[in-house]
């Protein structure tokens, strides 16, 4: 562990934390802010992407500096967030779209017409 | 061999995740790990029968590159139409025609686009190989549809033959 930190890193680190963190913020107002279903699910992805990534390499780049070792859980994080995310998205939106669907609601892609209902077959 | 290991990928993975977390490569740590990452993948064969192929592998580097310059322009993209003070994106569905059929490649494919924030995977109909994707700002589709399947698709194609 060193004490005094070098003013780069000072710099490099707070730069990429403020700024995740600001992109971050920036997805969640887009949430509030934009008008529809379809419009909303993007904006938080760029808190689970980009924003929480800076912050990520941040703590990753501070941590291995100051303890003088290599230091990647933060890695295992990226990982699992963005390997997971789109579960849930695909949960929401495919539910979403079904409503849209039954309901008829304009804009919504009908489903095609020409489907087999005994096997509709697994999706990804 | 190949009954102890049925994935060998998804144990390879298991236990370099195991030794980050532990923040070590110490010999009880790679042997415990070992085991974890055995065992998982003799449990994973339940729900995944098939071994997965790899074609070229080191294609995947060039991938993931591709895909986090993708996502850094694509974020700073959606926070300039945030900015607006009536932020109105010309958002719309896409329906795309894929070529990929491998299953760990279009779930690769699915989280990369969706890891992006300006397109999301809404849903694959395998009958018809196509795919529903929602755009956050769309300006030209078949500009869009070119894209995709010259940034990610042609490689994903190299990696799962």
């Amino acid at each position: 562990m060193i004490d005094d930190l070098p003013l780069w890193l000072s710099i490099l680190v707070s730069t990429m934390v403020v700024l995740g963190a600001l992109l971050t913020m920036a997805g969640c107002f887009g949430l509030v802010r934009l008008k529809s279903f379809y419009l909303r699910i993007h904006s938080p992805t760029m808190g689970t992407s980009m924003g929480g990534g800076l912050i990520l390499l941040a703590s990753a780049i501070y941590f291995t500096i100051t303890r003088e070792r290599l230091v990647l859980h933060e890695l295992v994080i990226f990982f699992f967030v963005t390997l997971t995310t789109p579960v849930t998205l695909m949960l929401l939106a495919r539910a979403t779209l079904f409503r849209d669907r039954v309901e008829g609601n304009d804009g919504v892609p009908r489903r095609p017409a020409k489907q087999e209902p005994d096997n509709p077959g697994p999706v990804v | 061999m190949k009954r102890l290991l049925p994935h060998p990928l998804l144990a390879a993975i298991i236990l370099a995740l195991w030794l980050i977390l532990q923040q070590s490569a110490g010999l009880g740590h790679l042997l415990l790990g070992s085991a974890i990452a055995i065992g998982v993948s003799l449990a994973a064969s339940a729900v995944l029968p098939e071994r997965v192929e790899i074609g070229k592998a080191h294609k995947f580097i060039q991938l993931l590159a591709v895909a986090g310059l993708d996502i850094i322009r694509s974020n700073l993209a959606v926070m300039m139409v945030l900015f607006h003070l009536r932020p109105a994106p010309k958002a719309g569905f896409i329906e795309m025609q894929l070529e990929l059929k491998n299953e760990t490649g279009l779930a690769i494919l699915a989280v990369l686009l969706t890891a992006t924030p300006g397109s999301a995977w809404l849903e694959y109909d395998r009958a018809r190989s196509t795919v529903l994707i929602h755009v956050f700002d769309l300006v030209d589709a078949d500009e869009w549809v070119k894209m995709v399947k010259q940034r990610y698709e042609v490689l994903l194609l190299e990696i799962f033959p």
